[in-house]
């Protein structure tokens, strides 16, 4: 059964009733993101008339104004000509099924192996680094998860590795404060290496669970700067091996097709493993989800929906977008084509 | 990566325009879906990408093409110009107060680089302006906001107000104003929160400061990778606190920054100042014209079409020449209307058919066998290119020159110059279309139709030569 039929058995009613609290925030976060997909595809099939090229045209500007980025719009409406003259779709209805398949089929396809959960390390501390441009939320994020795990009763120590910016470590520290966690800094301007060294150090000796590694912003275009986080990573691995189990992108939901350079550039350098979207609360566009996995291929992990220290999520994808699509696929009474 | 892709795009779309001279409505739409894919790739906002495309659409159609440039080189061109249209065609200064404070406010989402953004200000505002600008630190919200602040200040050499983080941003922004006041700052940066531009609550804060600061400047700092997402913020912004200018930061990095014409063209303010580094002087004076290159990613084919141009220029200025050239009579006209006559079996002869030509005073003087015909072109091919081209040269030095090259005798020179420019005038009145000097030169016998359609088919015989000749001296070169 494709994720197609999920999506439509989830929509059809099968689905008990079981939203959590927790689902219900993320629900509430995503809430807009959602509604304004669904408002602009459904716009779309609204002014259908007949499938031509300035149809294609719009679908075009429609996925491209969600954000589904810009090589996958042109590519779902590229096979969606193909498709269309396949099937001889010619009704509403017909065209707007044949677009959510494809939607939804390539999200699937993309997705496969995917593990959207923070991997932990079977013994000894869990070094978790976070890189990302210049004002994307790491240390934002690293707060809230420090927050996070604490309740879940692990042993968390930062890394204030951002020793560039004005007042980044005091930032750090406000945030270990308000988690209840130590936090490892240095001087200001000194070697970010050294500060992750004494961190790692101080992990491993003191038996912490969880070490959370704040770097400075950089854009991806900054030769040396990459470098220096080339070199955290390498005193990370000397130090324990396996680690760092994660390298996240953090990466700002409301950045454009310029998010494809910074993956692929951090994921040369750092080899990330996973993606942190922050201020997801803010940006109107939940297609940004589907380009990320369609281009990037990488796994979302956590989600930032706002600035209390309780709003970061794990990431369902699936959950995400059972919502998204879920104005356009209960409306429609398609079922005799098949 | 990002350049390349649209380049090549571009080139795409160009290589299928390349061999048509002229360019038809759908080769427009062709080349107008590339280059709206192209914007798209760049982050410009979908709608404002409909309109624009829709204009330069509408101005490509039906304009005259330029010679040395490909029908989608052109559109290119209309392109870049519209974008520097839309973006404001040149930079725009900061607002200044009559009276001293100028209270600038830094307003945006969070992470855009704000307070970045407002210590390069400051630091741009004491070098160039020789200001004593102070701070007011109104973000409460973020932790070690205002130590960050404090610590940019420092380094820019400014003082801060703030009052902690238990403060409203209101009461801050109150007190703040009255110390710049007491202490005759000329210049007051507002630095406030992030935030979101749905956030009623905390935009409802910045409506509540503006209003107590009524700032001369409110600048909607902007991270330039933005996407789609760039005009929604931008319209927000300005329709909730009417902004008066943006800054784009983080310019430096590999963004081709679509977001700057969606901000312009959907807020119709001007993009004031950009940021283009982590160093605090890294605050440059936006240029409209220059985005626009960056846009299309393609800076050097902007030159080339600039080179194209100006090689155009001189195309036409060479035709313009030529025509001129056409209209003047020199010795290669001379010889070639000697060699025609030739042909036609020596003037005499041609003379005597004409009739009332033998009655012309002075005809016995013409002396035009094929021997004195000779001669003349002998004394003709004794001269210089540039002679032969432009006769006026020719001083006596030359002409004794010539005489002994020629092997004729100088006064005998001297008359076929002389002889020469009569036909010189005879040849400008004819082009002209002006037969009164001839009617008198043959009598009447060459008026009538007849005789004008005779001289207008000589006068066109010797245009098709000169054009001939021209363009075999252009080869030699």
């Amino acid at each position: 059964m494709g994720l197609f039929d999920r999506i439509k058995h989830a929509f059809t009613g099968n689905k008990p009733e079981e939203e959590t609290k927790t689902e219900a925030k993320y629900d509430k976060g995503l809430e807009k993101s959602r509604k304004t997909f669904g408002e602009r595809m459904n716009a779309l099939f609204a002014n259908f008339r007949s499938v031509d090229e300035d149809f294609f045209d719009d679908l075009e500007e429609t996925l491209i104004g969600a954000d589904v980025g810009f090589d996958m719009a042109v590519r779902i409406s590229d096979e969606l000509r193909e498709e269309v003259k396949l099937r001889n779709a010619k009704s509403q209805q017909e065209v707007a099924q044949t677009i959510v398949e494809k939607l939804v089929d390539i999200y699937d396809e993309e997705g496969k192996d995917e593990k959207n959960s923070i991997n932990f390390a079977p013994t000894g501390p869990t070094v978790i680094l976070f890189v990302g441009v210049n004002g994307a939320g790491k240390t934002t994020t690293i707060g809230k998860l420090a927050h996070q795990y604490q309740e879940d009763g692990k042993k968390v120590v930062l890394a204030a590795g951002d020793t560039f910016r004005a007042a980044a470590t005091e930032q750090l520290e406000v945030w270990g404060q308000r988690a209840g966690v130590p936090v490892v800094s240095g001087k200001a301007q000194s070697d970010p290496a050294a500060v992750v060294y004494d961190a790692v150090k101080k992990a491993k000796n003191e038996d912490f669970d969880v070490l959370l590694v704040d770097t400075a912003g950089r854009l991806q275009n900054k030769v040396n700067l990459m470098k220096e986080l080339e070199k955290i990573k390498r005193v990370i691995s000397r130090e324990i091996p396996d680690a760092p189990q994660e390298v996240l992108l953090v990466l700002d939901a409301t950045t454009g097709q310029n998010a494809l350079i910074q993956a692929k550039q951090f994921k040369e350098t750092t080899d990330v493993t996973g993606l942190v979207l922050t201020k997801l609360d803010g940006t109107a566009k939940g297609g940004i989800v589907l380009a990320i996995r369609n281009e990037l291929h990488l796994p979302v992990k956590l989600v930032g929906l706002g600035e209390q220290i309780d709003d970061l999520q794990a990431f369902d994808p699936n959950e995400f977008v059972y919502g998204l699509f879920k104005g356009l696929i209960t409306d429609e009474p398609a079922k005799e084509n098949e | 990566m990002a350049f390349e892709g649209l380049t090549e795009r571009l080139q795409n779309a160009m290589s299928k325009l390349r061999r048509k001279g002229k360019i038809s409505e759908s080769d427009v739409k062709d080349a107008m879906r590339e280059i709206r894919l192209a914007l798209l790739e760049a982050d410009v906002n979908f709608g404002v990408v409909k309109d624009f495309v829709k204009t330069v659409r509408e101005r490509a159609v039906g304009t005259e093409v330029l010679d040395s440039l490909s029908p989608a080189q052109q559109i290119v061109k209309i392109v870049d110009e519209e974008l520097t249209k839309v973006m404001g065609e040149e930079a725009v200064p900061l607002n200044k107060s009559a009276h001293i404070p100028t209270i600038i406010m830094m307003v945006g989402l969070q992470g855009a680089g704000k307070t970045t953004t407002a210590a390069k200000l400051a630091g741009y505002l004491k070098k160039n302006d020789n200001a004593r600008p102070l701070f007011i630190a109104a973000d409460i919200y973020r932790p070690a906001a205002i130590d960050q602040l404090q610590t940019v200040a420092r380094q820019v050499d400014a003082p801060v107000f703030e009052m902690g983080t238990d403060t409203d941003p209101r009461e801050i922004v109150r007190q703040g104003l009255a110390k710049a006041a007491e202490d005759k700052n000329d210049y007051v940066i507002i630095d406030t929160a992030g935030r979101l531009q749905i956030d009623e609550k905390l935009m409802q804060e910045l409506q509540d400061i503006k209003e107590i600061a009524k700032p001369d400047e409110i600048l909607l700092t902007v991270d330039a990778m933005t996407g789609q997402n760039a005009a929604n913020v931008a319209k927000s912004f300005d329709e909730q606190l009417t902004i008066t200018g943006v800054v784009l930061t983080k310019l430096d990095g590999d963004t081709r920054g679509g977001a700057a014409l969606s901000i312009r063209a959907v807020t119709g303010k001007p993009i004031k100042f950009t940021g283009q580094g982590e160093k605090l002087t890294d605050l440059d004076v936006f240029h409209p014209d220059r985005m626009a290159n960056r846009i299309l990613g393609m800076g050097d084919m902007l030159t080339l079409i600039e080179k194209a141009q100006t090689d155009y220029d001189e195309k036409k200025a060479t035709a313009l020449a030529e025509k001129m050239q056409e209209n003047t009579f020199d010795f290669n006209d001379f010889i070639d209307q000697l060699d025609q006559v030739q042909n036609m079996g020596g003037v005499q002869d041609i003379m005597k058919m004409i009739p009332g030509m033998s009655k012309m005073p002075g005809i016995e003087n013409v002396q035009m066998g094929p021997k004195e015909m000779g001669h003349m072109k002998a004394v003709v091919y004794s001269m210089t290119p540039a002679e032969r081209t432009n006769p006026d040269i020719l001083n006596p030095s030359r002409r004794r020159r010539i005489a002994a090259g020629s092997g004729r005798s100088i006064q005998e020179v001297n008359r076929m110059i002389k002889q020469f420019n009569e036909s010189k005038k005879m040849m400008s009145k004819m082009s002209n279309g002006n037969f009164s000097g001839m009617d008198q030169m043959f009598g009447k016998g060459m008026s009538g139709r007849l005789g004008k359609m005779a001289m207008n088919s000589m006068v066109r015989k010797q245009k098709k030569n000169k054009r001939k000749q021209i363009k075999a001296l252009r080869r030699r070169k």
